[in-house]
């Protein structure tokens, strides 16, 4: 059953730790609990945001450097 | 030529504040916004506005090109920056001008010089202002740059010449520790930036933070006198005051003076600020860097001069002359600035974004309040967190600081948290009404009494 990651905040969100590095997780990864899988910038302010199931990961449902809303899904785990 | 269409290339208070001059000078208002600020005060007060983009920041309001349309499709002819975003951009400022609209501010060419802090330090020396004692420009010689410590004393500072943001900075107390940190500082240099130099500056222990506000037209300058910014966290200022409760007339005379020698000495035009750091015990002040542009805590200038800061830039960007000579500008009475951002004092300062519930705005006497608020208005998370600045005047420092904490208890902001608890703390704080403070007094403060901003968050 697939299992959907949540934005603790609203704010922007980076799949990136920074714009030259690759993604913190990929498609195909395995996500634990307590992983950092994004980061939500509210005014200015960076907030890491930790994986709460574990499982695959099989996309995202939010775009790297895209506006999100607080409880909107970020990605998709299998 | 006078500016008829003013296009703000910015958002929050310092929009509606620029919108505000322009209207009392008959100027058209065109407010370009992003998507998340359609709502905004500023696009509700201006005449026109323009979606220029998402909201991320770099895809709107950093965005050169579609500034540029949005001024060509509403037949702009004048650009204001306001502060932060492309207000020191000076390729900005040369597109701008290319575009044959008229810029707000000093020419691309002072703000590369002024923003560059080796050149402005280089232009400073040579106007004969005073600039914290180190190294003249990098030092790659281990031999030299040690001589160049033994001079200026210790302790110093060790910084990367490709730095900036903290990176690459070591502090030495004395010469075995400076011999210890050099190779350490070079070679992070060298990782971080390519470039191994390094220069050496002196350590100013407990310094304050003053600023001189100047007005140019590009022929002639004036000061408006100083203005006091010690209170900072995170090197953010927090609460600003005009003047400064700490400088002696004497000095202010002979700082506000370097301040317009140095802004003569690059043919300054509009409004700009000189900032420096003060040692009280030593009564020395050193020049660090300029701002090419308005300030967020201009207001307390214009409260102490009763002269209208953004009127006076678009009137000089519009070609007219200086309209006060030095002698016509009198500082009276004292003028305090606390910052209201959407943070939690009791929490970190984390950020909270979100609706306005319920809004009272403090008036009276000597109350000013410049804000970007209005009932039900949604504050969006994407930009910074200043909600809005309450200013104070009154005849003395002491009545000034009664006042702060009458407006700050008047002061209703519901629907998400605010930095009010801390200025209601330290208004009534001992050191504070005393004006013994520097740069590093407030954080060690917040540390002490971070519990008390707690308990007086709750009771709100």
């Amino acid at each position: 059953m697939s299992k959907q990651i949540l934005s603790p905040l609203p704010g922007t969100f980076y799949s990136k730790p920074s714009p030259d590095q690759p993604a913190f997780k990929a498609v195909g990864d395995a996500v634990a609990v307590g992983d950092v899988i994004g980061l939500i910038e509210v005014m200015k302010s960076f907030n890491e945001v930790m994986a709460d199931q574990a499982g695959t990961l099989v996309g995202f449902i939010a775009e790297d450097e895209e506006p999100v809303m607080a409880g909107q899904p970020l990605i998709e785990l299998d | 030529m006078a500016i008829k269409r003013l296009l703000i290339a910015n958002r929050g208070e310092i929009a509606v504040r620029i919108i505000r001059a322009a209207k009392e000078l008959g100027i058209a208002t065109l407010q370009v916004h992003s998507a998340a600020d359609a709502e905004s005060l500023a696009v509700k007060m201006a005449d026109e506005a323009i979606n220029i983009g998402p909201p991320m920041a770099s895809k709107s309001y950093l965005n050169i090109a579609s500034i540029l349309k949005a001024a060509a499709d509403t037949g702009a002819d004048a650009v204001h920056p306001g502060y932060g975003f492309l207000a020191e951009n000076a390729d900005f400022a040369d597109a701008v001008e290319a575009a044959g609209l008229i810029w707000v501010g000093p020419k691309g060419d002072a703000i590369r010089v002024m923003g560059d802090k080796v050149a402005a330090r280089v232009a400073a020396e040579s106007a004969g202002v005073p600039v914290v004692p180190g190294s003249d420009g990098r030092i790659d010689d281990p031999v030299q740059a040690r001589s160049i410590a033994l001079a200026i004393g210790f302790p110093v500072m060790i910084k990367a010449a490709a730095g900036g943001g903290g990176r690459g900075i070591r502090i030495a107390h004395d010469m075995e520790e400076f011999d210890r940190l050099l190779p350490q500082a070079s070679a992070e240099a060298k990782a971080a930036f390519g470039d191994g130099g390094l220069y050496v500056e002196k350590v100013i222990e407990r310094a304050r933070h003053i600023e001189v506000q100047i007005l140019g037209d590009g022929t002639n300058v004036i000061h408006l006198f100083e203005r006091e910014c010690s209170l900072q966290r995170r090197r953010q200022k927090v609460w600003e005051e005009a003047p400064s409760a700490a400088l002696p007339q004497a000095m202010r005379e002979k700082l506000c003076a370097s301040a317009v020698a140095l802004a003569k000495a690059v043919n300054y035009r509009g409004a700009g600020t000189l900032e420096y750091l003060y040692d009280d015990a030593s009564s020395h002040f050193y020049f660090i860097e300029m701002n090419t542009r308005i300030q967020v805590e201009h207001p307390i200038t214009e409260m102490i001069t009763g002269i209208d800061l953004v009127r006076e830039m678009l009137r000089i960007a519009g070609g007219e002359p200086l309209r006060y000579t030095q002698d016509q500008v009198h500082l009276t009475g004292h003028a305090i600035e606390a910052r209201i951002c959407a943070e939690d004092p009791a929490q970190g300062f984390k950020p909270g974004p979100g609706t306005i519930t319920h809004l009272k705005v403090p008036g009276g006497p000597g109350v000013r309040f410049d804000t970007l608020l209005y009932q039900g208005y949604t504050v969006p998370p994407f930009y910074d967190s200043l909600l809005g600045k309450l200013i104070v005047w009154d005849e003395t420092r002491a009545m000034a600081l009664t006042r702060m904490a009458r407006a700050l208890a008047e002061l209703e902001v519901g629907g998400l948290p605010t930095t009010k608890p801390l200025h209601q703390a330290l208004a009534r704080d001992a050191g504070v009404q005393a004006g013994q403070f520097d740069t590093r007094w407030l954080e060690p403060w917040l540390e002490q009494n971070a519990h008390m901003l707690g308990e007086e968050s709750k009771a709100l």
